[in-house]
């Protein structure tokens, strides 16, 4: 799975979250769920539901704690696919 | 001592979902009772209930996409319908923009928030899933669910709270509204109750042997207050609200007032002279309905109806005897009195905020709405008032006091006095 595609799959999985439509509309590698989508910090926990869902892995605690940026995320996605 | 009116209504109830529906409803007689092919597959003696009818598009218009994922609990959905369509019809408007109200709260009843999110969460950490419930589990299993969802979504700050006291559970909220406002705490509150529809709230009724299993074949004929041929309650479930507001307040607003909260009280007979876990103390249902009245400072005789708690058991005519014996009224000299559980059975922690919604209605359009299915009136009942006195149609007539009392297991008791709002 290309890395295009790869943030695909994750920009439609967080849409049902974000509650700052103008970050959403700017969606990059570098953007933050909280800071820059306002995705409520309980939903968090949803979107890692939902990856693990779309892309067959388990995320550790130890991963979703770095889960807070879309560049985090699919490095952790990629990573866990790979091993 | 600030006065307390009501100026916005909101419900969904089995016969009809929003206020209009709702009247429509009740002043024909309508009955929301109906066969439910899956408490029959689970083997339940009693297969029939009452569940309000809510269409996706209605859904949606209450609750965001998001709310919506992994959303499970009934209890829930009917609180904020009712509590958002009353917030509404007292003319405040519902925006996530809006300035935050700390003078408004919420305090909305209920048994359990949602008891299937409940379950859907037991199957999982029992499955060694504890981290699939994801977020949603806690805040729709609180008891304090329904009034943290409608406290965000209207945005007030005051007081938000949950009550909890099985069949008094609504009438108990509308009364702890009115105290708060009538002290000066607040100025505006919502109050209410609900009940989800879930096999699994009843199942424990069907199991103690309280729900009629004689009438499966016939469901708006199931739900028998006062009746000779009552065989016990019929399960309903629903919610509705209230806004309560301090007299100055709905004036400054210019609000439309319903009627009056004028006084109430809540009691418990303790379990002690007849009184236990479930049935109820005589002595102190007369004595909450005789405090009431001390509370709204008027005589029994003012008393125009009672919309009584009455469930279709071997109970009825029990409390049938303490309201004559509190307001010291009987045969022809009794009040008017009905059931809206004839209609829409028994929604129990929901039951008395529906049927608060429903007493408060018959002081809007000067009426009193009819029982039905008891045109055999039970002869305990009829010993002790005239059988006019239990109307089996719409009967127009002034109504200036009203009295509501609701009861519930724990020996646990309530009455509220309405009166029609008078501008002295």
């Amino acid at each position: 799975m290309t890395k295009e595609q790869l943030l695909e799959k994750l920009t439609a999985i967080v849409k049902p979250y974000v509650q700052n439509e103008e970050g959403f509309k700017n969606l990059n590698e570098e953007t933050d769920f909280i800071n820059d989508l306002e995705i409520n910090s309980a939903n968090l926990v949803d979107i890692i539901l939902d990856v693990e869902d779309e892309f067959d892995i388990e995320i550790d605690n130890d991963s979703m704690e770095n889960m807070l940026t879309v560049k985090a995320t699919i490095q952790i996605i990629q990573n866990k696919m790979n091993a | 001592m600030n006065r307390v009116v009501i100026t916005g209504l909101g419900v969904v109830a089995p016969n009809g979902v929003g206020l209009q529906e709702f009247t429509d409803a009740i002043q024909k007689g309508k009955s929301g009772i109906t066969f439910h092919q899956e408490l029959k597959e689970k083997g339940f003696s009693c297969c029939i209930g009452g569940i309000p009818k809510i269409s996706e598009e209605k859904i949606a218009q209450y609750l965001t996409p998001l709310q919506l994922r992994g959303f499970n609990s009934t209890s829930i959905l009917y609180g904020c319908i009712s509590g958002v369509d009353a917030w509404k019809d007292a003319g405040f408007s519902v925006d996530e923009n809006s300035i935050l109200d700390y003078d408004a709260g919420i305090i909305f009843g209920t048994g359990t928030s949602g008891i299937e999110k409940f379950r859907e969460s037991i199957y999982k950490i029992d499955d060694n899933k504890v981290r699939r419930l994801g977020s949603t589990s806690v805040v729709q299993t609180m008891a304090s669910g329904i009034s943290a969802y409608l406290g965000g979504i209207l945005g007030v700050g005051n007081q938000i709270t949950t009550n909890s006291s099985a069949c008094t559970t609504g009438t108990e909220a509308l009364l702890l509204g009115f105290e708060r406002i009538k002290t000066g705490k607040a100025k505006r509150m919502l109050v209410g109750s609900s009940s989800d529809s879930s096999l699994y709230s009843w199942g424990g009724f069907d199991a103690m042997r309280v729900m009629t299993y004689k009438h499966n074949e016939s469901p708006e004929k199931g739900s028998r207050p006062m009746s000779a041929s009552a065989s016990g309650f019929v399960p309903g479930s629903g919610a509705a609200a209230l806004v309560l507001e301090s007299l100055e307040s709905a004036l400054e607003r210019k609000a439309t007032i319903y009627a009056e909260v004028l006084g109430g009280n809540i009691n418990s007979g303790g379990q002690r002279n007849g009184g236990s876990l479930t049935a109820p103390n005589a002595e102190a249902v007369q004595r909450c309905i005789k405090d009431a009245l001390v509370d709204a400072k008027i005589s029994a005789d003012k008393i125009d109806a009672i919309n009584g708690h009455l469930t279709a058991t071997s109970k009825d005519a029990l409390e049938i005897r303490n309201w004559t014996i509190a307001l010291n009224r009987k045969g022809e000299n009794f009040p008017l009195i009905n059931s809206l559980k004839s209609q829409i059975g028994h929604c129990l922690a929901a039951s008395g905020a529906i049927e608060s919604v429903a007493t408060v209605l018959q002081i809007k359009d000067q009426l009193v709405f009819p029982n039905i299915n008891c045109d055999d009136i039970h002869p305990e009942i009829s010993e002790l008032i005239h059988k006019d006195k239990i109307p089996q149609k719409l009967i127009k007539k002034e109504i200036n006091f009203l009295a509501k009392a609701s009861f519930g297991f724990g020996d646990v008791n309530a009455c509220v006095i309405f009166k029609k709002y008078l501008d002295n």
